[in-house]
């Protein structure tokens, strides 16, 4: 019997960087595109169709002292493939559900806990490289960037007890359709998202605004609104208990934001630069960065979590280190890397102007999310 | 279109459309065309590319009503492509034809629709016996089909009928750079 892994299984072999041999069998442009990151993973790409006629020739490739997982699109190819090698002996597993399961897996890390018994915790979606936050506090919650499947919010608030009081998008997601409507529908939380950045938004919602300030569970735990455009016109970041400074698409832990993905890169690079290079460095050095996305599977913490001290961005980020403006300038608008999987329509999704099933949002939302610039 | 064969894998998950595609296609004879009708999304990038690896003919693709429709060709790979007519023509020239001269193209129906010489006229390998009277033997002739085989054994039959200025475009298709005209 082939073993079925869960992509939670999965997420302990990445976020423990055990070793694992992964024989992908998607086509190899898929494969190019976008695969399962681990640091100790290795790969093997053979498109399951050249494997119909059996795995012999396969069988030296593959190792005697390593788990092996055979990986596909949607599971079908795999189980396949894990069951003809089976047959020879050898003993692996397939990914239930494929890598469109592994797109969706969210994996909730306590980052830490705040005053008055108050949490934080990320929510890494590992396969997408999107990260969504929530802030308990005495029977309250804020969500910010809440990634399509609210269920994993909902659930997580319901163990933990509290209500769900705010959702905040920093901006007008282009990489990934953004939860945060349905989830405030759903919960009855207000929905809040930057006004600059919902000009074609075509339902309500509440405009957050720079320096707000909301509070949660009772007025023990605040969090500030910092207008900080760039990477959309809107983008707009928080600090959370005065340590932990949310980011969203502006800056990564290793890269920087990129201002092309509405279309206005020459436009919005000033404001970039003027978001990194003067409005960031107003702020305290010791905040903890908590970025909406990683890129590289080696930005992930021991713990799993993305998040670094933004002194110490200061220093090793490269995009915080381009003194020459005009040097600047060029980098984040020459040599951009290829946009995500369906941008624009997934700014349409998030705009509410369009209504796709499910399975639409699935194959809007494949592949890697590239919104950075490293 | 008109194809030699049809197969319906509508419904089907990953590997069924491409197992079935193959189970199919060793059933048929080389040079027969196949028309798969699939709605799994993956079939799209999956068929090209098994096609490509086994060495069968990846014709095009329609999309309608959510349906895929692929359009492939059977080929044996293992069959050493051997030119035997004499007369050549080299595909580069084929845009600078006198103007009553005419280019025939022998490959399939639906290979035609994805793409052919402007102002080619189509008759099948298959068919072009049974079609000679439709062929003026006063005129020049340039046959061509997507490698040069098939366009080959063509001109061999041509001559044998009493066509004397037949040429065989060297590469086919797959060596024209000119303009390509659809009528999909």
């Amino acid at each position: 019997m082939t073993t079925k892994w869960s992509s939670k299984k999965i997420a302990d072999y990445v976020i423990n960087k055990k070793s694992l041999f992964i024989l992908d069998v998607r086509n190899e442009g898929d494969f190019a595109d976008w695969k399962i990151e681990g640091e100790n993973f290795e790969y093997l790409n053979i498109p399951y169709f050249e494997l119909l006629d059996g795995v012999e020739d396969l069988l030296p490739k593959l190792p005697k002292d390593k788990d092996i997982l055979v990986v596909c699109a949607k599971e079908g190819s795999s189980i396949m493939v894990a069951d003809l090698i089976q047959e020879e002996g050898l003993d692996v597993g397939y990914l239930e559900g494929g890598m469109k399961a592994w797109s969706s897996y969210i994996e909730p890390i306590k980052v830490s806990d705040l005053k008055n018994g108050g949490e934080l915790y990320q929510f890494v979606r590992l396969g997408k490289g999107c990260l969504s936050y929530m802030v308990v506090s005495q029977g309250e919650a804020a969500v910010v960037d809440a990634v399509r499947f609210t269920d994993v919010f909902e659930n997580f608030a319901n163990e933990k007890n509290v209500t769900i009081k705010y959702v905040f998008d920093t901006h007008l997601h282009a990489d990934h359709i953004s939860g945060g409507r349905l989830l405030s529908e759903k919960t009855g939380a207000t929905y809040y998202l930057p006004e600059k950045d919902a000009e074609e938004v075509v339902f309500k919602y509440a405009k957050l605004e720079d320096q707000a300030s909301f509070t949660i569970g009772g007025s023990t735990l605040d969090l500030q609104a910092i207008y900080s455009p760039g990477h959309t016109i809107g983008s707009t970041s928080m600090v959370i208990d005065h340590k932990y400074f949310l980011t969203g698409d502006i800056l990564f832990v290793d890269s920087i934001g990129r201002p092309d993905l509405a279309g206005l890169a020459e436009d919005w690079v000033g404001d970039l630069r003027e978001t990194l290079y003067t409005r960031y460095r107003k702020l305290n050095e010791d905040l903890i960065v908590l970025p909406a996305h990683f890129m590289v599977i080696e930005e992930l913490n021991a713990n799993g979590t993305v998040g670094k001290r933004f002194g110490d961005l200061l220093v090793e980020n490269h995009g915080l280190n381009m003194t020459d403006e005009e040097e600047f300038r060029k980098a984040v608008t020459d040599h951009l890397p290829p946009q995500p999987n369906a941008y624009t329509q997934i700014r349409h999704v998030n705009m509410g102007k369009i209504s796709p099933t499910n399975e639409e949002q699935t194959e809007m939302e494949i592949g890697p999310n590239r919104c950075a610039i490293r | 279109m008109k194809v030699d064969h049809q197969l319906d894998v509508t419904g089907m998950a990953c590997p069924m459309p491409i197992v079935k595609t193959k189970k199919t296609m060793n059933t048929l004879e080389v040079g027969a065309t196949l028309e798969v009708v699939s709605t799994d999304a993956g079939s799209k990038a999956d068929l090209p590319a098994w096609a490509d690896s086994t060495g069968h003919q990846y014709i095009g693709l329609v999309e309608e009503d959510g349906k895929l429709i692929h359009y492939l060709r059977k080929c044996d790979p293992s069959k050493v492509e051997q030119v035997h007519f004499e007369k050549t023509f080299n595909v580069e020239n084929l845009d600078s034809i006198s103007s009553d001269s005419l280019v025939l193209d022998v490959r399939e129906e639906v290979e035609y629709a994805f793409g052919h010489v402007k102002g080619s006229i189509s008759i099948p390998f298959g068919q072009l016996f049974d079609n000679l009277s439709q062929l003026n033997k006063d005129k020049t002739i340039y046959v061509i089909c997507r490698s040069g085989q098939r366009s080959d054994l063509a001109c061999q039959m041509l001559q044998k009928n009493g066509f004397d200025e037949v040429f065989n475009v060297e590469q086919g298709m797959n060596g024209y750079k000119g303009l390509i005209e659809k009528t999909i």
